[in-house]
């Protein structure tokens, strides 16, 4: 039986875009959530929690439904840019944004809540911009809490299943990751390839989780 | 001319109160802004940076307008330029003591400044050290210096000395006149403690319930009801010692313990933990150097 690497690819290759997109979204947003004084953040910030608590397989469904092409989301990705959200990597990559969000987004938002207020308004009062005070004091502040989102989301990311499948199904090459091929060896009765998977699924995991609370320890006694 | 109109609902230990106050001073004066804790005192310097919003206000420093609130102008704190010094401290604690100074720059140009500051301040050593490993003394320093590189049209110092201990209070104080004088500087400071707005400022202002109470030079504002030839203080009594006829009182006035002795008659009300005044009347006090630190 010849072993088929595509799926682990897959999941690492959906596991880095996801989390690049999550850090570039996430700063922004959990630095809004941190920082308003608006009402209606608490619902925006409830949002964001919700994968924590919904099955999988309900955000998968209704992304299903938003962006299938016979939606009017879909149906303009499809006729205007020609990208088919369902059943291809670019709707994997959408589920997987939404679905990691909290990882991303809760610990880096804690990070912006436990610093002390000088922080900012030293930076201001000597000149600095909101922008600039949030890259050159807020962010190396928080570092620990940045890590702590990106380990996260990564693994989150790798281990994801049910949101996949809805949205994803199970194409070789596109959208089989490694957790989906688990279960459909693990359907067509071969032990192996599913043990081959979940081996390195097991591996790769464990190894990232201590790598970075190692890390952390190290982070957290600098400051 | 610095002109400062500021008017702002505060909560106080004694319930809100509305803060009103009308002042202005020349420019390149040291001022202080004298009153209790909790009177409003730093809500007005966090106004006059942009830290807090006022109801209404106007405040003019030398020719620009940064906040006039008919006209709807309003600068944000980063355009407004302030040498904010804080109570606690507000270093960088990621940045190291140099880093810390650099930051203030506007301009690469002035990276001269930094050298000829660390000087002045007396903090080559630690150019890089991290905050975490200063002394709070050796903290404020830097703090002052970062605030003076940012070239601010006006120093808010609020109460920067007043969780140090009396010999680096001191030393900076001598610091803060240094800077004072070597680049004449406008300097606003917010302090409760008499002996340091005295010491240090041309021109005070008393803010007393939400309002400008009087103003002049120390000299005027104090001399009548705070500074008197007579020896009063108050205290606080720790202890009482009965020995043979008389009794012997612990005292403590401010940080220093006392011991005075008292008869039966003028012990009859007090007990331990009471505030007691202590007065002398006509008597020479000698005046010796103070050469510990």
């Amino acid at each position: 039986m010849g072993l088929d690497f595509q799926p682990l690819v897959l999941s690492f290759k959906l596991a880095c875009v996801t989390t690049i997109i999550l850090l570039l979204i996430g700063i922004p947003l959990a630095y809004w959530l941190s920082f308003s004084q608006r009402r209606y953040k608490y619902i925006l910030e409830t949002l964001v929690s919700m994968p924590l608590v919904l099955p999988p397989t309900v955000l998968g469904f209704y992304l299903l439904i938003l962006l299938g092409p016979r939606s009017f989301l879909g149906g303009i990705l499809e006729s205007w840019f020609d990208v088919r959200m369902v059943f291809s990597f670019a709707g994997l990559v959408v589920g997987s944004v939404i679905f990691s969000l909290p990882f991303m987004v809760n610990p880096i938002k804690a990070g912006f809540q436990s610093l002390p207020v000088y922080l900012t308004e030293a930076a201001l009062t000597l000149g600095k911009s909101r922008q600039e005070t949030l890259l050159k004091v807020l962010l190396p502040n928080i570092k620990p809490s940045l890590w702590t989102g990106i380990v996260m989301s990564f693994a989150h990311t790798l281990g994801e299943f049910g949101v996949v499948l809805m949205i994803g199904g199970n194409i070789p090459g596109q959208t089989r990751v490694a957790s989906i091929a688990i279960y459909s060896e693990v359907e067509a009765l071969n032990y192996s390839a599913a043990n081959f998977y979940s081996l390195i699924l097991v591996a790769v995991s464990f190894s990232i989780l201590l790598t970075f609370y190692l890390l952390n320890k190290r982070t957290l006694k600098v400051f | 001319m610095i002109r400062i109109h500021l008017k702002k609902q505060i909560l106080t230990s004694d319930g809100p109160l509305l803060l009103d106050v009308h002042f202005e001073f020349a420019g390149g004066t040291f001022v202080s802004l004298f009153g209790e804790s909790g009177s409003g005192k730093t809500t007005i310097l966090r106004m006059i940076a942009g830290l807090t919003e006022p109801l209404e206000g106007f405040i003019q420093v030398e020719d620009e307008i940064w906040l006039d609130s008919f006209k709807k102008i309003n600068l944000p704190p980063h355009k407004r330029k302030v040498g904010f010094v804080f109570q606690d401290y507000s270093l960088f604690p990621h940045m190291t003591v140099w880093e810390n100074l650099e930051f203030a720059l506007s301009s690469p140009r002035d990276r001269g400044m930094i050298e000829e500051l660390l000087d002045i301040m007396h903090l080559q050593e630690l150019e890089q050290r991290k905050p975490e490993s200063l002394s709070g003394g050796q903290r404020q320093r830097v703090a002052l210096a970062r605030a003076v590189l940012r070239r601010p049209k006006i120093f808010l110092l609020d109460e920067p000395l007043a969780a140090l201990d009396t010999s680096s209070r001191l030393k900076l104080q001598d610091e803060i006149l240094k800077i004072y004088e070597r680049f004449g500087t406008t300097i606003l400071l917010v302090s409760h403690d008499l002996s340091e707005v005295f010491k240090l400022s041309r021109q005070v202002f008393v803010l007393e319930r939400g309002k400008i109470s009087k103003s002049g030079k120390p000299a005027e504002i104090f001399a009548h009801d705070h500074i008197s030839g007579k020896f009063k203080f108050v205290g606080q009594v720790l202890e009482i010692f009965k020995e043979g006829v008389v009794n012997i009182l612990t005292i403590q006035i401010g940080n220093n313990l006392t011991k005075v002795v008292a008869t039966d008659e003028e012990i009859r009300d007090i007990k331990v933990g009471d505030k007691i005044i202590v007065a002398a009347k006509a008597f020479n006090p000698l005046i010796l150097k103070y050469e510990g630190s």
